[in-house]
């Protein structure tokens, strides 16, 4: 049996990285020792995630709902996921933040090895990534339950032939060591630009590296942005340099972004930086340097002063606006 | 309050990454290295907290002899000491052994009357990313631990006796947490900048006070079989052009993606 721990955005839809960790659960069930496939929600539970969970071949769901699991607490939640996990098989979760942090948890409660960014299972064992992405670790976890986290993009959620889900609801207590860690508030950030939702949401992101060369320097790409209706996102040297805030940063430390295209200006293509736009469908380099990794990997590039070229292209855009 | 904070020596890889003959790890013979940006900001983080209630930093690692120069580089920026647990086969041990090892040490200081009100670390370490070394420990130690922090206010002082205030991002937005001490926090890069050595930082480090261990034999060992590379992909740039000449072309491609507002 295979139990995914799925998270829900505020609308209560399935996330996006959750459909692709029970994706994953469901084309590699023989690997995982994964025939049956359930779901666990925890919070409430709308009828539209019903309705995905069901397509995407879920055949059971445990609902769990209760005033000690309201707030999070990695400790607490994990334990209600623990108290639901089957004896052999596989528990897994999608790679975000909340997804390693509960895996960790149940894999210590339950006394098991855990892998971190799984991209495949096959007989030989698993694959996950290690550096960012920039390479691959083989390992074998042994043990009777694997305990596991998907890597975002390793595989396309794929909806399947629907099943009709039998739902058991829980309301699990939590012990009062487990809720010393408890979100005590959440402050939804409005002015201050820590909110990254833009940056990973994005259907165009406009990317700028070292190559801008100065705080000043984002005139053009900030305009490009706008037209785009897009987000920018920067190099960590750009940081670093306090020329933009962190939570513009894109890469290994920084958000990994999915965008319809990307158009990295002045950035080198370092793996670290890499690793965020892996997701990106079309890439785009503006760069002085035809040598430089991001214009390697590019499917177009332009050789040149980003500033010239940005400007030219917002030229044109306005130009063809009329 | 006194902090440990536990940090890593890793491979500084900007480009090409080549294997081991045994593609069991990572070929850094010709690489410098450096400690991940998160446990620089752990470093940094550290550093503030124990300035502003009066405590001491610790850094420790466990890995080659050689990481005595990233225990140095934190000393350098502010840290008091090191402790060294010298492993020369770091990547035998898996997350399990260096949690277990490093929390023997922290009994072992605790014996010896040094009490660390808190445990600082890196998110995730840069090169294997395992995501398990913080929690692992705080259970090893029977502490309470919070993962992607990035900012800490002290409320309390030394001697275990506190509370902190932790704020990192959740899906929903900045979620503050408070926890008493002694506890164990894994922080994010993001919430603090670190800071560069002062020419007295180098000065310092150099006569840093290092203890030393030596590491016992790793008990569940590293479940890596090995590395692997993905394949090399060969170029399949289209040059558009050079300078502002190629603009047209390059917006015909984003207004055939259709991305380009009307
Ligand atoms: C543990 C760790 C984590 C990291 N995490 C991240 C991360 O999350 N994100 C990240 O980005 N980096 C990260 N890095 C840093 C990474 O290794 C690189 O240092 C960084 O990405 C380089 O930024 P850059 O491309 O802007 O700068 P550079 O590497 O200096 O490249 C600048 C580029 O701009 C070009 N250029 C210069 N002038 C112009 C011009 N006028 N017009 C056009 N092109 C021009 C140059 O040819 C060059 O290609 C991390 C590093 C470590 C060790
Ligand atoms: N060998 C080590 N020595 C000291 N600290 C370590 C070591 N390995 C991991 N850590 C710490 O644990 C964090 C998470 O590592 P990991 O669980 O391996 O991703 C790192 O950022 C470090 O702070």
């Amino acid at each position: 049996m295979t139990l995914v721990y799925v998270e829900t955005d505020e609308s209560g839809q399935v996330q996006l990285t959750s459909a692709e960790a029970l994706t994953f659960a469901r084309t590699n069930a023989d690997v995982l020792a994964g025939s049956v496939l359930e779901a666990a929600v925890i919070g409430s539970l709308t009828e539209s995630a019903h309705k995905q969970l069901a397509a995407l071949g879920v055949d059971r769901i445990h609902h769990l709902e209760s005033a000690d699991l309201e707030a999070y607490s990695a400790a607490a939640w994990a334990q209600a996921l623990v108290d639901i996990a089957p004896e052999t098989g596989t528990v897994l979760a999608s790679g975000t933040p909340r997804g390693m942090e509960l895996m960790t948890h149940v894999a210590v409660r339950i006394g098991e090895r855990m892998a971190a960014n799984v991209v495949a299972a096959d007989d030989e064992g698993l694959l996950r990534q290690v550096l960012g992405g920039a390479a691959f670790e083989r390992l074998r976890l042994g043990g009777d339950l694997q305990v596991l986290t998907v890597a975002g993009h390793a595989c396309n959620p794929e909806e399947t032939t629907p099943t009709t889900p039998e739902v058991l609801t829980h309301s699990p207590e939590a012990a009062e060591e487990d809720l010393r860690t408890r979100v005590l508030r959440t402050e939804v950030e409005t002015t201050d630009g820590n909110d990254t939702t833009g940056l990973t949401q994005a259907r165009a992101v406009v990317g700028a590296g070292r190559g801008v060369g100065s705080e000043n320097g984002f005139g053009e790409v900030l305009e490009l942005v706008d037209h785009l209706g897009g987000a920018l996102g920067v190099s960590r040297v750009v940081t670093g340099l306090g020329w933009r805030p962190h939570s513009e940063q894109v890469g290994q430390t920084g958000s990994r972004i999915t965008p319809d295209v990307y158009i990295a200006c002045g950035i080198s293509g370092a793996i670290q930086h890499m690793a965020g736009i892996e997701g990106a469908k079309t890439l785009i380099a503006i760069n002085t340097d035809e040598e430089s990794t991001m214009v390697q990997r590019a499917d177009y590039a332009i050789i040149g002063d980003l500033h010239e070229v940005v400007g030219a292209v917002n030229e044109e855009i306005r130009n063809r606006r009329g | 309050m006194d902090i440990l904070v536990c940090i890593k020596r890793i491979p500084d890889i900007s480009g090409q990454i080549t294997l081991n003959e045994s593609g069991t790890n990572i070929d850094d013979s010709s690489l410098g290295h450096t400690t991940s940006a998160h446990e620089e900001c752990a470093v940094e983080l550290a550093i503030q907290t124990a300035a502003a209630t009066g405590g001491t930093v610790t850094v420790l690692t466990l890995g080659p002899a050689e990481a005595v120069e990233q225990l140095r580089a934190a000393v350098g920026v502010g840290a008091n000491d090191g402790i060294l647990i010298e492993a020369d086969n770091p990547e035998a041990f898996g997350p399990e052994d260096i949690a277990s090892i490093i929390g023997d040490v922290i009994r072992d200081r605790a014996e010896e009357g040094q009490n660390f009100d808190l445990v600082l670390l890196g998110n995730d370490a840069a090169d294997t990313g395992d995501f398990q070394v913080p929690i692992r420990l705080a259970y090893d130690l029977e502490y309470p631990v919070l993962t992607g922090i990035q900012t800490l206010s002290a409320t309390g002082g030394s001697g275990g006796s506190g509370a902190i205030e932790a704020h990192g991002i959740g899906p929903a937005g900045t979620e503050a947490f408070s926890l008493e001490l002694p506890a164990v926090i894994a922080v994010q890069e993001g919430g603090i900048d670190p800071r560069y050595p002062s020419i007295t930082g180098r000065m310092k480090a150099k006569k840093a006070r290092i203890a030393e261990y030596v590491a016992p034999e790793p008990g569940a060992g590293n479940p890596r079989i090995g590395l692997e590379l993905p394949p090399e992909k060969a170029s399949a740039v289209t040059i558009l052009g050079e300078g502002r000449d190629a603009a047209g072309a390059l917006v015909d491609i984003l207004e055939e993606i259709g991305v380009i507002r009307s």
